[in-house]
């Protein structure tokens, strides 16, 4: 028992080391797994309400720029609305339309940014109080941005396209031709599209769009174009990079999807796997 | 001015300061000053170290919560922590009763200079090392890991020349 004493005593700050250093580790594993970090993220109420009013005076130092993506996109949502229906171009609001549609829109800002870590997280300022769960595709105007992680109240924690865990469906523009898209971590500007078949024309500066093959996103959302080809074809996986639209060091305004329909593909998938 | 106020006004100071000043630097796109480490380096040399090990824990999951990284910053932080004593006995060659008057700014700059070198790259080292958790691209572990900390280096030592009257 002296013995047992002794050893207590003589190791005591080591033992409280290893114990602060084993809580730390399993801080970073659960991190690490989707969706299993409830407790240490930038999701939560202090942490989120200090982001948002640090952002809340930043944002007056950058509201040119920011007007001027807005007006770019209401440009091309302009034009688009044209080509799609002759009339011109003004908006048809019909209550019963609306509500057929598969997806809804939401609109958020992004309070805090990272991109320069090999498992990226972005935090917004909005949460469940406006209908934001877990895996709801994020974009803003010009691609894809990333899903969304876990939300509180008020606030919501989306994991970046930046991170070595995302796995996104993705096809070449246009054609039927679909691979995961997913990060290696170097290159904040650059992606990975893995697994897509050899026989794909590919080339480069051919546009990526979401495949629509996830409940999570929507088809032909813009990703990036193909910078580089693996000539040789010696890859297992048949690597290709996509250089992306969005520059993920300076976004603010996003959009989170809402499918309607989510819950009842995942149940019918898996009834097929059971 | 009272030594626990003194380390509790240090201790918010330098998260704030990390937090929303020193992440958002990312100097040519990725590097980050580390700059919180120094409040290891200003705590008190004391023989009962259960403040530091949790002081330096609360420390680095603070700066884990603003940056979503998980535990990393904890970890590093109280890596260096606890090794903070061997490393003063390496380089100081101090005994248990000169711990009381064991102070930073009266000890020869060289091997202070040594002292914070090394515990600044450890950490880093740790933190980049756990932040990557794969060992491809090692390669860029090693530069973030070496950009940092001269910048962290740089940042500290300027930062207590300037602050500290005496020196």
């Amino acid at each position: 028992m002296q013995q047992i004493v002794y050893f207590f005593q003589r190791y005591k700050y080591f033992l409280l080391f290893v114990c602060l250093e084993l809580i730390s580790l399993s801080l970073i594993f659960t991190n690490l797994n989707y969706q299993q970090s409830k407790f240490i993220s930038s999701s939560n109420f202090l942490v989120g309400g200090l982001y948002e009013k640090i952002s809340n005076t930043k944002d007056y130092l950058s509201l040119k720029e920011i007007n001027e993506t807005l007006v770019e996109e209401n440009n091309q949502l302009r034009n688009l609305l044209d080509s799609q229906n002759k009339s011109g171009g003004f908006l048809i609001t019909n209550d019963s339309a609306l509500s057929n549609n598969k997806f809804t829109y939401i609109n958020a800002k992004i309070i805090n940014n990272n991109f320069n870590s090999a498992f990226n997280f972005l935090t917004i300022d909005a949460g469940e109080n406006r209908g934001i769960e877990s895996e709801m595709a994020v974009i803003n105007g010009k691609g894809v941005i990333g899903i969304t992680d876990q939300s509180s109240s008020k606030y919501a924690r989306i994991q970046s396209i930046l991170n070595k865990n995302t796995r996104i469906n993705a096809r070449l523009k246009n054609t039927n031709y679909f691979g995961t898209l997913s990060w290696n971590g170097e290159d904040y500007n650059v992606v990975q599209l893995i697994d897509i078949p050899r026989q794909a024309p590919v080339n480069v500066g051919d546009t990526i769009e979401t495949g629509g093959k996830s409940t999570i996103f929507p088809e032909a959302i813009p990703i990036g174009y193909v910078s580089k080809i693996d000539e040789a074809q010696k890859s297992v996986d048949n690597e290709i990079y996509v250089t992306l639209f969005n520059d993920m060091s300076n976004l603010k305004y996003v959009y989170i999807i809402k499918n309607h329909d989510k819950k009842e593909i995942l149940k019918l998938e898996n009834i097929n796997n059971e | 001015m009272n030594k626990t106020l003194y380390l509790i006004v240090l201790f918010f100071f330098l998260i704030g300061l990390q937090v929303f000043v020193l992440n958002n630097i990312l100097l040519f796109g990725f590097i980050n000053p580390y700059l919180y480490i120094a409040f290891v380096f200003f705590f008190p040399l004391k023989e009962n170290r259960y403040n530091l090990l949790f002081t330096s824990f609360l420390m680095g999951i603070a700066v884990d919560f603003f940056a979503d990284t998980g535990g990393v910053h904890a970890f590093a932080t109280v890596f260096i922590a606890y090794f903070r004593l061997f490393f003063i006995k390496v380089f100081f060659n101090k005994l248990e009763a000169d711990y009381p008057f064991f102070k930073l700014k009266e000890e020869p700059f060289g091997k202070v200079f040594n002292y914070i070198i090394t515990l600044t790259i450890l950490h880093h080292f740790l933190l980049f090392a756990f932040s990557n958790f794969s060992f491809n691209n090692f390669s860029n572990v090693i530069l973030n890991t070496l950009y940092s900390a001269i910048f962290t280096l740089v940042l500290f030592f300027s930062g207590s020349y300037i602050f500290t009257k005496d020196y």
